[in-house]
């Protein structure tokens, strides 16, 4: 049965499962290191069932000590392993902030390219399903901001399955964020598809009036706010960028030079969030064709709030609709 | 509660005092660990006299069958270590580096836990295990490269399994631990070494790497350098107990030695590597030492330290204990040491010439190796840095230079 399988509906939790199986069985120098990964599968299942079948010595229930599960993966990366290590939460990452970007994302440059750490951080991240304090947030910024990291954020099933499989192929330090609040959407995944490159973006809806940027957990909310707008009789395009770091500028500017408006879409704070940047190089690379200053629609510089108020804090329909109007107003 | 917990604490406090004040049990609390201070193991006495006795056999086992020529060459290793150690210091004061961690003191130290080395093992170190460097065969030259602020790191860890620097202290530990972990996986029987300090035994990160070796039975052995100061900071101010005995909260065996003594360094280093490699899991070793000079070029130990602490320590040096040793069993003559002088003055020569002879990075350096499958934004950035050095270029050749006549 399983060898006529090319393509399954998988929720996005379960294709990262896959992914990470596809590996464990590829290159016997693939480990899973986390808090509660082994025997429970994660606290959100993502690996469930791959101690079972790989053994308690790769699939790696860690002592509670971020910096200890990042630092002991970077020595196990430079005994020649490639680690697969997941924070638990987001807000949980910060103990092993130091580790991550003090020594894994300088390594490969400070030993002039002879040493490489392919390790893989998996964050789940954001907000929206009702969680207590630190468990909701949105990172990326802190670590997008760091050379030597590379950032991405599947916004679906296939690229969840895909851009780990390219993710743990990186020779690079990727950090992945995991949507969690999608963890449960289903999709897709051809198993014997060629994905294109992990870091360029994709138009997941072509239009012509403004262009709404995202990744992870707002592509299906810019999706649904084009599909509104599209009975307003305007006419959204909405670009998943997938990788925030590297991030497919040129892509951008393609579609804002067609759409000349830009309104981008992120749960993590506004404020010197991956928006700014976006903002500010879209600002230098299309200023003549833009007819509306870039906007962004994204958390407030304020403790992400009580799960009875994240609604409010989190970028919505409306909210985004709202800043659409904005920019079409110009 | 109260009553059984007051009962319990009675017999610690000295005989005839009253429930004191709290200055009187910080007073008798200060006394009972100074006068507790813990032995040590040592093989070799500050006069070079060899020390047998039934607490140090476990670990004088390990060095029975050391011949006069080792003893010879460990005694070469420690003064050519110090003679390159001065030159980098001399190197600084001239300005050729823009900063030098001296390891002026900790040679027996470094030199004793090296040589326990094979060359299958792994080091990590931190900034200062110069001696520890040598002992890898690390070219001592390329040591200076990250001094002289032209990389910052400049060999391949994998050359002579000796890492780069660490110089976020205690962070290479956990890479110690993982890379143990990832010897146990492979079936190999290496062992890793981590350095660090005193200081470092506050740090999370070596409290982590300390569970996670011990969960996982990692075949590591951290080395502790005490060399007495983090900066300005006395050991006090790390520990209310001496470091090595820290093991034992996470379960495995810790033991002091005498930092400064390089025969026992060696001994209780292979002891401890032998446990790594039978399977026994990680050993902390307390190396208590000294360090007799600044923590580094920037630092001026004299507002913190006084002058009688460091004469103390001279007398237990390292260097002079093996020499005393070396000459009363007859192992050497003078033309030992001529030699070992001369050998030692061509090092310095070398390493001077070397470092005056480095070239500074070519710019575009900045943009080498940012990341091994490379990165979009760095190769935009690095276009835009080109185009900017060539608008001078452009200048420079279509007018003034151009039409100076230069060389």
């Amino acid at each position: 049965m399983a060898e006529t399988v090319t393509s399954k509906n998988l929720a996005l939790a379960k294709a990262i499962n896959e992914s990470l199986r596809r590996a464990l069985e590829a290159d016997p120098k693939v480990l899973i290191m986390g808090e509660d990964v082994g025997k429970l599968g994660g606290v959100f299942r993502v690996t469930d069932g791959l101690q079972k079948d790989f053994g308690e010595s790769r699939v790696i229930d860690t002592p509670l000590a971020e910096s200890g599960i990042v630092g002991t993966a970077i020595g196990l990366a430079l005994r020649g392993y490639r680690p697969v290590v997941e924070i638990q939460f987001d807000g949980f990452v910060f103990p092993a902030y130091d580790q991550i970007v003090t020594q894994l994302a300088k390594m490969h440059a400070r030993s002039l390219g002879k040493v490489k750490l392919p390790v893989v951080v998996r964050i789940p991240y954001g907000g929206g399903i009702g969680a207590v304090e630190h468990h909701s947030e949105s990172p990326e910024a802190l670590f997008a901001h760091v050379s030597g990291l590379k950032i991405v954020s599947p916004s679906n099933a296939s690229d969840a399955y895909w851009m780990m499989q390219q993710a743990i192929q990186s020779d690079d330090p990727v950090i992945f964020f995991e949507p969690k609040r999608r963890y449960w959407d289903k999709g897709e995944v051809n198993f014997e598809a060629i994905p294109g490159p992990l870091h360029k973006a994709q138009v997941v809806r072509e239009g012509t009036d403004l262009t709404l940027v995202a990744y992870g957990p707002m592509v299906k909310l810019c999706q649904e706010v084009a599909a509104a707008a599209a009975e307003e009789g305007k006419n959204l395009e909405v670009l998943d960028l997938r990788s925030v770091s590297p991030m497919d500028f040129d892509a951008i500017q393609t579609s804002v030079e067609k759409t000349r408006r830009l309104v981008v879409v992120h749960e993590a704070p506004v404020f010197f969030g991956s928006g700014a940047e976006i903002a500010a190089r879209i600002t230098e690379r299309c200023f003549y064709h833009l007819e509306a200053p870039v906007l962004r629609v994204g958390g407030y510089h304020a403790p992400y709030p009580p799960a009875r108020l994240e609604e409010e804090y989190l970028p919505g329909l409306d909210r985004v609709l709202d800043a659409v109007d904005r920019a079409l107003a110009y | 509660m109260t009553v059984e917990s007051t009962a319990a604490r009675k017999p610690r406090r000295s005989a005839g005092s009253k429930a004191g004040t709290t200055g009187t049990e910080r007073t008798t609390r200060t006394t009972a660990r100074k006068s507790a201070e813990p032995e040590l193991v040592q093989l070799l006495t500050p006069e070079g006299k060899r020390v047998k006795n039934a607490k140090n056999a476990e670990y004088a086992k390990y060095v029975a069958g050391v011949t006069p020529e080792e003893l010879r060459g460990l005694y070469r290793d420690m003064v050519l270590t110090r003679r390159f150690d001065a030159e980098a210091t001399a190197l600084q004061r001239q300005g050729e580096l823009g900063l030098w961690a001296s390891l002026l003191g900790q040679e027996a130290a470094q030199i004793g836990s090296g040589r326990a080395l094979r060359d299958d093992d792994y080091v990590f170190p931190t900034y200062r295990e110069h001696g520890v460097a040598w002992c890898r065969g690390v070219d001592p030259a390329n040591l200076l490269g990250m001094f002289r602020g032209v990389n910052n790191g400049g060999w391949d860890p994998n050359g002579n399994n000796f890492h780069l620097y660490t110089i976020v202290i205690g962070s290479q530990t956990l890479h110690a631990t993982g890379y143990a972990m990832g010897v146990a996986k492979d079936g190999a029987d290496s062992a890793v070494i981590a350095y660090f300090g005193d200081g470092a035994s506050s740090q999370g990160d070596v409290a982590e790497s300390f569970t996670f070796s011990a969960v996982y039975n990692a075949p590591v052995v951290f080395f502790c350098q005490n060399n007495q100061w983090a900066i300005s900071e006395p050991t006090e101010k790390q520990t209310r107990v001496p470091l090595y005995q820290r093991a034992q909260g996470y379960g495995f065996p810790g033991v002091r030695v005498d930092g400064n003594d390089v025969l026992a360094c060696l001994a209780v280093t292979r002891w401890a590597l032998d446990r790594a490699r039978d399977g026994e899991g990680p050993t902390l070793v307390e190396a208590y030492t000294y360090r007799m000079g600044a923590h580094t070029t920037s630092d001026d130990p004299t507002k913190y330290r006084a002058d009688e602490e460091r004469e103390a320590w001279e007398a237990k040096d390292p260097i002079l204990r093996l020499r005393r040793h070396l000459e009363a069993s007859n192992h050497t003559d003078e033309g030992f040491f001529a030699e070992l002088e001369a050998e030692s003055e061509a090092l310095g020569r070398r390493v001077r010439e070397a470092v005056r002879a480095m070239p500074d990075p070519d710019r575009f350096a900045i943009f080498e190796n940012v990341y091994a499958d490379g990165h979009a934004l760095v190769d935009e950035e690095r276009a835009q840095f080109a185009a900017y050095q060539a608008s001078f270029a452009t200048e420079s050749e279509s007018g003034f230079v151009a039409g100076s006549g230069g060389n």
